[in-house]
């Protein structure tokens, strides 16, 4: 996989506030057809890098990186004019909240088809029934008819279904879908991530899952960049993951998470907690995870460690947790 | 006696459209030190089944027994000592706690309003509770903007405790916190359960938490209970076809890319549908289950179900482990 070109490219991407830092020094590659999962908890920075690669950052950030590139294209000198040209098309994103993010106004045929008019300038008539297909392609029963329904009218699940096909209108490479099942009931949950995996390989996409579900995780991602306070602390293969993460803040996040499978019951001990709270990262000169961490250093706290390969496709960004792996197989400095 | 015997609880709502029932003939019981879980998707009817328990709405139908006695029909006033016994915990601990308010003054108010103590006691209590739930002294004097959410729901916890009640409804009570912080408070819940002898009724949508916390398990769709079980057992064999989708629906890291278990979409409770609740979604289903309701039946000592088709499905369900 690593022998294929990227569909997208980040490297040191920093977005900063007037006070503050929320992403820092982020990197992380995309590859075709490949699905990576963006984890981490509130104030990690996930869902801004989300907005970064959509071109949508709010006004009072200011973002840098040393690479921003999507299917070759530099993505950190366009206009919002390019960028109007490149959302939708090249990349599009699926957002948590599908309650909100429909218009409630518009029929849901209207807002399919306002992507598919502005970027390939088809008449009403085509992008109507483009919008039908759609609906039909994100299997929503009778879409000849759902297609002139308003929002209201859609249940949780068949709204975030829309939300999908909106994103999918144009066959972005890139799908970004930000918590896209949060909001969802368990057994609707499932169908949607198996839709979404089913149109990530029907339509060659890249996708980009951002979630704090570990479960969802592990069974749909091949992937995994973990997030922490802004920084990349971890990236793996899903299946790394669960058997051999080595950060302490992946390793803790894995203990912490009752998991249905482990049947593990109160009545065999407490569940393993991370004490603190992410608030603690604010103002930490070092790891950001110092502050929480049970195998800190001082050395930990001076400045904020750097990835490390410890083999292809695996980095950790810290001294410590490689230290402690007595089969260390530590490759070289992470290039990226 | 059971601490909470609940018997053919009925909650029905009146809307320009229809009936909505939100509880449909509901029986089950709590005992003492009991942590009974109460698992369903949202519109089925958990968090109104947990109001009504507490009597914040008045059962259309049915009877509720705290402590031997009977609560259904009680009026407010004569309601009120039984609500030191029963307390709630929210699924939001900021909007559950008034940003105007003191965290003191947040804990001090169900001491004043049920009479309790002198002033001097209540503050020794507040500090006592405060200390209790992992808070730092000096949280006495602040705001709930000052603390994060894990703290915010460790202040509602302490509050739900402070009248020393017998019975806890937790409705989705880490469902909005951090992965991080959700341990920490699950944790807390068992550590106060063994400390205080309590009971709880833990709803959640989340198996995994409940399968972590609960000793019972009620399963619960579209205002009934489907399945009833103790966690090892119905964990181990699930009988109604529902329960056995919501386990399937379960992302598990061992099941990679695996399709979804179960078509169609949870049904409005306003859409009265005949027969099981459940048929028009179910595998099992067949012309029966479309007209006649299942009843609960004892399937083994403390496993009910209510579906025609357990008997059916048991043994291809039971390697399922």
């Amino acid at each position: 996989m690593t022998s294929m070109t990227p569909l997208l490219e980040v490297q040191s991407l920093t977005i900063r506030f007037a006070h503050s830092e929320p992403v820092r020094d982020l990197s992380f590659r995309v590859y075709p057809r490949e699905t990576v999962a963006l984890v981490g908890e509130s104030g990690s920075g996930k869902s801004l890098t989300a907005l970064a690669l959509m071109g949508l950052l709010p006004s009072s950030a200011r973002s840098g990186a040393a690479s921003l590139t999507l299917a070759g294209a530099d993505l950190r000198a366009l206009t919002p004019r390019a960028w109007r040209r490149v959302r939708g098309r090249e990349v599009a994103m699926v957002f948590q909240e599908p309650m909100t993010s429909l218009n409630p106004v518009l029929t849901i045929g209207r807002q399919i088809t306002e992507s598919l008019r502005h970027h390939e300038g088809l008449s009403a008539s085509a992008a109507r029934a483009r919008a039908i297909e759609l609906l039909d392609l994100v299997r929503i029963a009778n879409p000849q008819r759902r297609v002139d329904d308003y929002p209201h009218r859609l249940s949780g699940g068949m709204r975030q279904r829309v939300m999908i096909a909106i994103a999918v209108a144009c066959r972005p490479k890139l799908l970004i879908a930000d918590e896209p099942t949060t909001a969802l009931d368990v057994t609707i949950q499932a169908q949607v991530l198996e839709l979404l995996d089913k149109l990530r390989r029907d339509l060659s996409m890249g996708l980009l899952l951002i979630t704090h579900d570990l479960g969802v995780v592990g069974q749909w991602a091949d992937r995994v960049v973990v997030m922490y306070a802004g920084a990349k602390v971890e990236e793996a293969a899903a299946e790394t993951l669960f058997t051999g993460a080595l950060h302490p803040y992946t390793r803790g996040l894995i203990a912490a998470s009752p998991r249905f499978h482990r049947a593990h019951t109160y009545q065999d001990g407490k569940l393993s907690e991370i004490p603190g709270s992410i608030a603690s990262a604010v103002g930490e000169a070092g790891c950001a995870f110092a502050p929480r961490c049970t195998h800190v250093r001082t050395e930990c706290r001076l400045a904020p460690p750097q990835p490390i390969a410890v083999e292809a496709g695996w980095s950790v960004a810290c001294p410590v947790a490689l230290d402690r792996t007595e089969e260390t197989r530590r490759v070289a400095v992470a290039s990226f | 006696m059971s601490l909470l015997q609940v018997s053919d609880l009925h909650m029905h709502f009146h809307t320009a459209t229809g009936v909505l029932r939100a509880v449909d003939g509901v029986s089950f019981t709590i005992e003492r030190g009991e942590s009974v879980g109460l698992v369903g998707e949202s519109g089925c009817g958990k968090s109104t089944l947990g109001k009504t328990l507490l009597r914040l709405l008045d059962p259309t139908a049915g009877r509720i027994h705290f402590d031997g006695q009977a609560i259904d029909s009680l009026t407010q006033r004569a309601v009120r000592p039984f609500r030191t016994r029963m307390q709630m915990i929210f699924q939001d601990p900021f909007s559950s706690l008034n940003p105007r308010q003191t965290i003191g003054q947040i804990l001090a108010a169900p001491l004043t309003v049920h009479g309790r103590g002198n002033k001097a006691e209540r503050r020794r209590r507040v500090a006592t509770m405060i200390d209790r739930v992992g808070l730092p002294t000096t949280s006495v004097g602040r705001y709930p903007h000052e603390f994060s959410g894990g703290q915010r729901q460790r202040i509602g916890i302490a509050r739900a405790l402070i009248l020393d009640p017998a019975l806890v409804i937790c409705d989705e009570p880490v469902s909005a916190l951090d992965l991080s912080i959700q341990a920490q408070i699950l944790n807390l819940l068992v550590q106060m359960k063994r400390d205080l002898g309590l009971s709880y009724l833990f709803i959640s949508h989340d198996l995994s938490v409940v399968r972590f916390f609960a000793d019972r398990v009620l399963v619960m769709y579209l205002g009934r209970i489907v399945e009833a079980a103790s966690g090892a057992d119905l964990w181990r064999n699930p009988l109604h076809p529902y329960t056995r989708a919501l386990i399937a629906a379960i992302p598990d890291p061992a099941r990679r890319k695996h399709a979804a278990p179960l078509t169609g979409e949870l049904p409005s409770p306003e859409d009265v549908t005949t027969g099981c609740p459940f048929h028009p979604r179910c595998p099992l289903a067949t012309a029966r289950c479309t007209v006649e309701a299942p009843q609960p039946q004892m399937f083994s000592p403390g496993h009910s179900v209510a579906c025609h088709h357990a008997d059916a499905a048991q043994p291809r369900f039971r390697k399922a482990g």
